[in-house]
């Protein structure tokens, strides 16, 4: 294979962590609605902690763009 | 930037250009547009703050807005760390303020104007890099001086079972070194793709309408277009949420520091 094919696709494949990422996003805001709906005066102080588990997931989907980018540009 | 073979470059965006070329001692010290919008970035932080600092007895609609960011995170800062988390406020607070002004300050229409093209500081790993050094060195000054070599015992959580001494701690160490790895990454990559993406749909939409077929515009450039409003409100708001992630990660971190888990 030529290596310039190669390169394009691992970066086709690394697409596929960014659309994991945001199956994990979507779990992250669902799962809080999810318990702000059945316990809504809770939910405002937790908003906090929701922003942590939106940046841990998201920025696992933000990887697979920097390998996709170093693939395509630097490599 | 669609040129006449209907290639697009997405990432010329990022591009450093000096303006004012200066050569120090052999290196180039140029003030590049990167400087400029830093500079735009302080200038405009500078004029929302005065404007709302008049310490009026009834606050009018600049001082609320003001005192309303300065009261979102005193709230995070005193929620998170306790009573001893309004002496970290103004770091906190300057942080906040620059990387919000500065995302949104490269999402500014400036390429309407000939000539002149929009740049987000926050899109470059040098500069994010330095912001995160900040936040995870005042973590370490903070502990070291607060608890001196106790600071440590981070480390090793309460109620480590003694068999599993050997690698809890290496998880957490592994995990407190790679703090401002992350911070950094996450802005910077945050911000670098959503400027990609509408590029990227900008490009679709003016090789859409330049296309020789008739039926491209319609098909392509309208849907893209639409499109691309969607994705420009979904990237203010990813600017606002960097920005919130970016200061509420110091918070947590200068609580570890404050108070050792």
């Amino acid at each position: 294979m030529d290596a310039e094919a190669a390169k394009l696709i691992g970066a086709g494949l690394a697409a596929i962590g960014a659309g994991i990422a945001a199956g994990g996003v979507g779990n992250v805001f669902g799962s809080f609605l999810q318990g702000a709906l059945r316990n809504p005066a809770a939910a405002d102080s937790q908003q906090g902690r929701l922003f942590i588990g939106f940046a841990a997931a998201e920025l696992l989907g933000l990887l697979a763009f920097v390998v996709a980018m170093i693939l395509i540009f630097v490599a | 930037m669609a040129s006449e073979g209907g290639k697009i470059d997405p990432m010329g965006q990022f591009t450093i250009e000096p303006i004012v070329p200066i050569e120090l001692a052999g290196y180039d010290v140029s003030f590049t547009n990167s400087a400029l919008f830093m500079l735009v970035v302080l200038g405009a932080i500078w004029v929302f703050m005065l404007g709302g600092m008049k310490r009026e007895m009834v606050p009018g609609r600049w001082q609320m807005a003001v005192e309303g960011v300065n009261g979102f995170i005193n709230n995070m800062m005193s929620s998170s760390i306790g009573p001893e988390g309004k002496r970290y406020v103004p770091l906190v607070f300057s942080l906040f303020m620059f990387i919000l002004v500065a995302n949104f300050m490269g999402m500014m229409p400036f390429g309407i104007v000939p000539g002149v093209h929009g740049f987000t500081v926050t899109s470059h790993l040098t500069v994010t890099a330095i912001l995160a050094i900040l936040s995870f060195g005042t973590v370490l000054v903070v502990g070291l001086w607060k608890h001196g070599f106790h600071f440590f015992s981070l480390f090793v959580p309460h109620g480590t079972p003694w068999w599993l001494l050997w690698l809890i701690p290496l998880i957490e160490l592994f995990s407190f070194l790679i703090r401002p790895f992350s911070l950094a990454l996450r802005l910077f990559v945050a911000m670098t793709a959503g400027h990609v993406l509408m590029k990227v749909l900008a490009g679709f939409v003016i090789n859409g309408m330049n296309a020789d077929a008739a039926w491209v515009p319609a098909i392509v450039s309208i849907p893209s277009f639409i499109l691309m409003i969607g994705i420009t409100l979904l990237e203010l708001l990813v600017c606002a949420i960097q920005a919130y992630v970016f200061a509420l990660l110091t918070a947590l971190y200068i609580n570890d520091a404050v108070n050792l888990h």
